[in-house]
């Protein structure tokens, strides 16, 4: 069987990770210090082994024998599962810095749940990358503390991205019939079950950064069934170029 | 590593130059004994290290962009990685030598305002455009090869921050050019087209990448001091010629063609013989007419001033972290 809800759900985290790695490689080189480069350069790297990882396990569970550079280099937007928050452009600092918080503070309790997943394969994927994650909530709570508590001009852009992004932050704790089924058998991480630890997390840092946390309003939703902002196109025309100028050629 | 623009000699006289204290130095230098932050050195000494390291650091700075350019274009997840932990390296490599320089007393923010008023030099090679996916592999290969070559004696360098530092820059530069000799082995067994890519792309970094040598030792009036000082170990020329035997074969492994039908294997001295190089062409490049320059510094200061407001919340952050510590004994009483 070829498009399992198991299949579905590994595609669902391996392109969040692959989109936001993507997204933090735009940085590179880019940054306001040279040491945020290299932050930049760690985060980017560590999404993107976790996407690599995670279509692998993809490809095997399809049996089509595509691997990872088929799944992420050879499927159009409409098929990318991943969540509307992580293709958001990345902006100013300020932008980049409180998207990363945001998922960063969802995708570390997650990971630490989904490392107890009955698949062993995703277990151990997210092993991993629950350290990783760690060190992601660290370095963008720390700059989104600084920023909120830092000038005028680096409050107001903070305060700005955080409005900006709040409505795409539900989509992480939706579940839906992929999903369901899953987190019965103890394969998938029910994300309603890292809510509360996330709410705290942020109103943790919010408050130290002097942050207001904006009310909930109509939420955007669609990345996980493929209906994307039109940001996705963009990267993908950037990322698949290569591939689609030469089919077939290996690299 | 790009040494290349280091050949411009300090003119400035130096003002307090005893030499009794700098014939001590040189009894040191020539002893193999290493130099140190706070040991004696002629101001000389200083200012042409300073200089240097500090250009070093700007090299692996502007590299990154002409690199980084591929980032998010790299054919294949696992080409992805290699390039985004590589330029990472690369602004690490830049970061430790801004701070080997800074040992000697001039901050990084004033070598990082000398970069982008123009005072201070990059190594040229970056004002070449990355124009295809070839191009990433050909950098790794030929310019970070080009890089070691130069780099390799620095490890031995009288300064012992500078040569510390790039006794780790040498490891990792060696595994940026197996990667990109990769790049290159997988477009020379590729499709014809890829085939192709790599040729071109040969064909318009072959010479730039002679030019990083730097003029040749008849035009080259650094080098004298430089070597006295064991700053610099071996002339430009003949770290060129080192690499053009090191790396011909190399090419034609891969079945490619160098542009240059000038050259010819010498079985008399064992070496490759080369053509003419451009110099009118590398003293334009330098001058600031290459095909990037200006795109370059347009890029490093638009950083520079569009993330001035990151740079001010961290101070001002740091600044009232600072006042409330200081603030809480007093609040305890």
């Amino acid at each position: 069987m070829t498009d399992t809800p198991l299949f579905q759900y590994t595609l669902r985290l391996a392109d969040t990770a692959l989109v936001l790695g993507h997204r933090l490689s735009e940085w590179v080189g880019h940054s306001p210090v040279i040491e945020e480069d290299l932050a930049f350069g760690n985060m980017g790297l560590d999404l993107i082994g976790q996407a690599r990882s995670l279509y692998s396990h993809a490809g095997e569970i399809e049996g089509k024998g595509r691997d990872e550079d088929a799944l992420a280099y050879l499927r159009d937007a409409p098929d990318y599962r991943n969540i509307l928050l992580v293709e958001q452009p990345n902006g100013n600092f300020a932008a980049t810095m409180v998207r990363q918080f945001l998922y960063a503070a969802f995708a570390h309790p997650y990971f630490e749940a989904l490392a107890h997943s009955k698949d062993k394969t995703l277990a151990a994927i997210a092993a991993k990358a629950v350290k990783e994650m760690a060190y992601h909530l660290r370095h963008s709570a720390e700059w989104t503390i600084r920023l909120g508590d830092g000038t005028d001009e680096s409050h107001r852009r903070a305060q700005d991205a955080l409005d900006e992004l709040w409505p795409y932050t539900a989509e992480m704790f939706e579940t839906d019939q992929v999903e369901r089924a899953l987190i019965e058998a103890g394969v998938a991480v029910d994300p309603s079950a890292v809510r509360a630890t996330w709410d705290k997390t942020l109103d943790h840092v919010l408050s130290e950064a002097t942050l207001v946390r904006p009310r909930d309003g109509y939420m955007q939703s669609g990345g996980r069934i493929g209906r994307h902002s039109e940001h996705l196109g963009h990267i993908l025309s950037e990322l698949q170029f290569v591939q689609r100028a030469y089919p077939g050629a290996s690299w | 590593m790009y040494t290349q623009a280091l050949n411009t000699q300090d003119q400035a006289p130096s003002a307090a130059s005893d030499p009794l204290a700098d014939a001590r130095f040189q009894a040191r230098v020539d002893a193999e004994e290493r130099i140190e932050p706070n040991d004696a050195m002629p101001e000389a000494y200083r200012r042409t290290l300073t200089r240097q390291i500090a250009q070093h650091a700007h090299s692996e700075i502007v590299g990154m962009l002409p690199e980084g350019n591929w980032i998010t274009r790299a054919p294949s997840l696992k080409r992805k990685a290699a390039l985004l932990a590589k330029v990472q390296d690369e602004g690490g490599h830049g970061a430790y030598l801004y701070a080997a320089a800074e040992t000697l007393g001039t901050s990084r923010e004033q070598m990082e305002e000398q970069l982008l008023s123009g005072a201070a030099k990059y190594s040229s090679i970056f004002n070449y455009p990355t124009l295809t996916w070839a191009d990433i592999g050909i950098i790794g290969w030929l310019v970070d090869g080009a890089a070691i070559m130069n780099q390799i004696p620095l490890c031995r360098c009288s300064y012992g921050p500078y040569a510390r530092a790039m006794v780790r820059v040498c490891k990792e530069e060696s595994f940026h050019q197996r990667q990109g000799y990769e790049i290159m082995i997988a477009l020379a067994r590729g499709t014809p087209a890829q085939k192709q890519m790599a040729q071109e792309a040969l064909d318009r970094w072959w010479w730039p990448v002679l030019m990083m040598f730097g003029p040749p030792d008849k035009d080259s009036q650094h080098t004298e001091s430089a070597m006295r000082w064991k700053i610099k170990r071996f002339t430009n020329d003949e770290l060129r010629q080192k690499f053009v035997d090191a790396t011909v074969p190399q090419g034609h492994f891969l079945g490619l063609t160098f542009p240059d039908p000038a050259l010819t294997f010498d079985a008399a001295t064992q070496h490759w013989n080369y053509g003419e190089i451009d110099w009118a062409e590398f003293k334009r490049v330098v001058a600031g007419d290459g095909p990037c320059n200006r795109q370059r510094m347009k890029q490093m200061r638009a950083k520079h001033a569009d993330n001035a407001w990151v740079r001010e919340a961290a101070t001002a952050f740091a600044r009232k972290r600072r006042q409330r510590a200081e603030a809480m004994p007093i609040a305890a009483e």
